[in-house]
């Protein structure tokens, strides 16, 4: 470009080397904390570099959880945490996917309420309107249950109007050309529409398990079982206990291990990462 | 805008919605409704009768200093958030928008953190910050700071705002660096050409090109702050000590939790969800903005 040589261009690198080691130093620490003896951290002795009770500390933490009265193993935590994300992304994806192609490609009494009944939910986050949630949620049984756990949070148009601004972008001629062949709603959806909405359900998948995965305020007030707790809950528990009993090797490696699959769907899909960040947010 | 040409049928379309449209009213109008009539309702100490009250719940809520105070510390949590993120992401984006050899590894290495999770990102900071075997606490004590955020408020603020920024840096920086992407290469030549340094540059023609982004930002910034923070709230300090992390969004949750009083804490959600509501709308306005521009 410009004049973009020599020490400017250092500077840059620098600065973004010193912004890179700033956003990276707090996950470093945990590494480190996860491998040493909790005797050595807890009175603040703990050292920079790693220690030697890297598999002992993940064993327990993986498979036997922390030695408080509310142990349980992170391993389970990690499936309800899982299940719930795919619960919630696939279930979102797939019931806007429906009524989008519904609102779109249909003409019908009431059409346009409807879409604006749905495009309402836009507007708020489950955090204002939690208490009531969970009242309906505790009257239908569906405490400490996956379906409690995702169904209020599939609840919001994001993806909905994603699916029908993508649809308006479809040329006709398409639908006409299938139904010259003979295709009636049914097969057009399934042989061309969804083909062609691919990318974007990836790429909202990807958003979609993130947001769903690191759920907090939700799971924490409708699970009550030690065993229905997702890991985002469980780590809170770890380290409610008086400071002296945090077992804090354990729960550096609960924090690591709760920070895995969502920061490897980032990194490992980062194209459709970020289409699907944009996406969503217009 | 309408399709030209679509299917004909009475039933399919309504079966399409119908899953979405119960999900919908089931777990998003029923709550919402729900906790705008509890809002006007007051309840006695037992849970026996209750009685219609218009506002009153409204009125003792405002004549509440403490709520006041919870007013203020969010808009301040939020704007410190919101400031300090992006401001530091702006300059690694500007940074990271220059020919540098290996943008992608840089771009790589600063994404990632909008994965981790505000709780998790609260047991991070509250580990390297604790005070008595926090790694940085150490550094802090040998410089003469008196660091305890566990009893010392102030602090307490400091380190949720750090925490939350920390956060929030990933996702700033990813829609600065598409901002300053589009901002056509030729308009920084000819400000080149006319004389002007780098510095000024920046001042009088990034910065002011990049200005729907930044207003954007502050926005989704804002409303992240209202909402996001409570998980990091939630395992750092709890809304201590005292009450000096106490957010709105804080207060509905630990209110509603000793499960004292139903009607306040049904009117501190609707007092929120106006909040949201105009948030969304200045944003909105500015989204369609873009559009025709």
């Amino acid at each position: 470009m410009v004049e973009e040589e020599g020490i400017r261009r250092y500077v840059a690198h620098i600065i973004l080397w010193i912004g890179i080691a700033i956003v990276a130093f707090p996950v470093y620490i945990a590494i480190i904390a996860s491998t040493q003896d909790n005797a050595a951290i807890a009175n603040g002795q703990m050292s920079l570099l790693p220690g030697g009770h890297f598999f002992e500390t993940y064993y327990q933490t993986l498979f036997v959880g922390t030695s408080g009265s509310t142990r349980e193993p992170v391993l389970n935590m990690m499936l309800n945490s899982l299940i719930m994300a795919m619960m919630i992304a696939v279930g979102k994806i797939a019931i806007s996917i429906i009524s989008a192609y519904g609102i779109v490609y249909f003409r019908f009494p009431f059409r346009m309420p409807i879409f604006w009944i749905i495009f309402i939910t836009l507007m708020l986050p489950v955090e204002v309107r939690i208490y009531p949630t969970y009242k309906i949620v505790a009257d239908l049984h569906l405490l400490d249950s996956y379906a409690g756990l995702s169904l209020p949070l599939i609840a919001s148009a994001t993806a909905t109007l994603l699916f029908r601004q993508f649809f308006m972008t479809v040329p006709d001629e398409l639908l006409e050309a299938s139904r010259i062949d003979g295709a009636g709603p049914f097969r057009f959806f399934w042989d061309t529409l969804l083909p062609l909405s691919r990318t974007n359900m990836a790429a909202l998948f990807v958003i979609l398990f993130i947001l769903g995965w690191n759920q907090y305020l939700w799971p924490l007030l409708i699970t009550t079982r030690d065993d229905m707790q997702t890991i985002q809950v469980g780590i809170r528990k770890m380290i409610t206990t008086t400071d002296a009993l945090t077992e804090w090797p354990v729960v550096m490696a609960t924090a690591l291990l709760a920070m895995l699959p969502p920061i490897f769907v980032v990194v490992a899909m980062q194209k459709l990462f970020v289409r699907g960040l944009v996406e969503t947010e217009k | 805008m309408e399709k030209q040409s679509v299917f004909q049928s009475k039933l399919l379309p309504y079966a399409l919605v119908a899953p979405q449209l119960a999900i919908v009213l089931i777990f998003f109008y029923w709550p919402a409704v729900q906790a705008v009539i509890q809002s006007f309702l007051l309840q006695d100490a037992f849970g026996l009768s209750t009685t219609f009250v218009w506002f009153e719940n409204y009125l003792e809520l405002f004549k509440d200093a403490a709520y006041f105070e919870a007013i203020v510390r969010t808009f301040a949590f939020s704007f410190a958030i919101a400031f300090s993120s992006l401001s530091f992401a702006l300059l690694l984006a500007v940074m990271a928008d220059k020919p540098l050899r290996g943008v992608t590894l840089y771009r790589t290495l600063l994404i990632w953190p909008y994965a981790v999770a505000p709780p998790v990102v609260g047991v991070l900071f509250i580990f390297m910050l604790h005070p008595s075997l926090g790694v940085l606490s150490r550094y802090l004590r040998a410089l003469g700071v008196d660091w305890n955020p566990l009893l010392n408020g102030d602090q307490a603020a400091l380190l949720i705002i750090l925490a939350a920024a920390w956060k929030q840096i990933s996702y700033n920086f990813l829609f600065f660096l598409a901002g300053l992407q589009a901002i056509p290469k030729s308009v920084f030549e000819a400000a080149a050409i006319d004389g002007a340094r780098p510095m000024r540059r920046f001042w009088t023609v990034t910065f002011p090109l990049l200005s729907p982004t930044i207003f954007f930002l502050l926005v989704i910034n804002i409303v992240y702050a209202f909402f996001e923070t409570f998980g990091i709230i939630d395992t750092m300090t709890r809304g201590g000590p005292g009450k000096s992390t106490e957010t709105l969004v804080y207060k509905v949750y630990s209110d509603g939790l000793l499960g004292g009083n139903l009607g306040s804490s049904a009117a501190q959600s609707v007092i929120l969800m106006v909040i949201v509501i105009v948030l969304t709308g200045i944003q909105f306005r500015f989204v369609e903005r873009k559009v025709t521009y």
